[in-house]
């Protein structure tokens, strides 16, 4: 069955407390979820209160503070800094989105983080992706041709560039893929928006010749049609992307080559 | 997501599983044009059954076995079965992890709609044919 309680090694116990700097005039309590595999202990809530007027704007800028200068043990997944890598993405305050451009001012009361939902801890705030890269190489993220390849570029028009907008952003970041109830319950089966957007973004590809092969491989009750519009995916994508709406697209595609 | 087990096959590989079922595009085409279906067979019942609220039971018989009724009647019954049953199979198969118990219930809600839907259609076609 679906899980709908949390296992008893996964109930997350309070942790402990960092107390603001004295002196610090404006404060900001982060609550953040805790987890060391070495350990052996359930998960736990350590907060750390920081001077705001000592940090940088956003998130991921006070989670470098506080490994940085409170706590070296918290460990996270960063690299670009800019919203381009999609390493950082965890949950503040109940949504899926990257710390990094997500701004503190943006995060009412105490700002509460999480790793991505449902998806194995390896420590902290990083999550096991493997299943999810797995299944982006099940999709097969490459341009396919016969055609032997031109001397120079493969052209498109600009109409049929214009189809990969709103594709070729995805960062693969998973915010979307682990906010969906589906993934939830069936990521072992269902690819999950992230991966289908993916999948589009080569199936609406005019250079590619694989559009029919790759639909076959995606036809199916677990892969594809796990998808039940609930939208979570496109709500919480923090490159204002829509996935759900490539998965629309998929859909309608198998019905026209009925 | 389930637990990962033990095995030491590669995630590529236990993602690719079985491959695709080639399957699944017609249960969805199939719940929406009958979810499209019922919405103006729905609001016809409706206003039908109020219009006769009151009328005596030899009409009601009579309307209900006149042709366009009849017929409207096991679209209705037809479409609302049908839909019921694709949807009732899609709860099953996204919270129903365990296989013998999933295959039991999709054969059970399966039967029930043939059945219950067999009930109803007979029902009606006894009204119009020879009440
Ligand atoms: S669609 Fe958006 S949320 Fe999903 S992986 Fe791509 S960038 Fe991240
Ligand atoms: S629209 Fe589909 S992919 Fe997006 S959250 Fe809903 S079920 Fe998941
Ligand atoms: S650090 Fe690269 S997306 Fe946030």
């Amino acid at each position: 069955m679906a899980e709908f309680s949390l296992p008893a090694n996964s109930k997350v116990h309070a942790g402990k407390a960092w107390p603001a700097p004295s002196g610090a005039r404006r404060t900001k309590t982060f609550r953040i979820y805790r987890w060391d595999p070495d350990k052996g202990a359930n998960p736990q809530v350590d907060s750390y209160t920081i001077d705001l007027d000592k940090t940088a704007p956003m998130v991921l800028d006070a989670l470098i503070k506080i490994k940085n200068e409170i706590d070296p043990t918290l460990t996270f997944r960063r690299s670009c800094r800019e919203g381009v890598c999609g390493s950082c993405a965890m949950n503040i305050d109940g949504t899926n989105t990257l710390a990094c451009t997500k701004a503190i001012a943006d995060c009412e009361g105490d700002v509460k983080i999480y790793p991505l939902p449902h998806m194995p801890v390896i420590k902290d705030l990083v999550p096991d992706l493997t299943q999810a890269y797995a299944q982006l190489r099940s999709v097969e993220p490459w341009l396919k041709s016969e055609t032997p390849p031109p001397d120079r570029e493969r052209p498109q028009s600009p109409a049929e560039r214009q189809k990969l907008d709103g594709l070729w952003e995805c960062i693969l970041c998973f915010c979307c893929s682990t906010s969906c109830p589906s993934y939830w319950w069936n990521g072992d089966r269902y690819l999950g928006p992230a991966i289908l957007l993916q999948a589009y973004r080569w199936i609406a590809d005019t250079r590619d010749e694989a559009t029919g092969e790759r639909l076959d491989n995606l036809e199916d009750p677990f892969r594809l049609y796990r998808c039940h519009t609930i939208m979570n995916c496109t709500k919480t994508c923090p490159k204002g992307l829509n996935p759900a709406k490539a998965i629309g697209e998929i859909k309608k595609l198998m019905v026209a080559r009925k | 997501m389930a637990a990962p087990d033990k095995s030491l096959r590669s995630s590529l590989g236990r993602v690719r599983g079985l491959g695709s079922a080639k399957d699944g595009t017609m249960h969805w085409w199939a719940q929406r044009t009958t979810a499209i279906a019922l919405v103006p067979l729905t609001v016809w019942f409706v206003v039908s059954v109020i219009a006769h609220a009151g009328a005596p039971l030899a009409e009601v018989k009579a309307w209900i076995g006149s042709p366009v009724p009849a017929v409207l009647m096991l679209a209705l019954v037809v479409a609302m079965f049908q839909h019921a049953r694709l949807g009732v199979q899609v709860v099953i198969e996204d919270y129903v992890h365990c296989e013998a118990v999933k295959i039991a219930a999709l054969l059970a809600v399966n039967g029930a709609a043939l059945l219950f839907g067999g009930f109803a259609v007979f029902s009606i076609l006894k009204l119009a044919f020879g009440g």
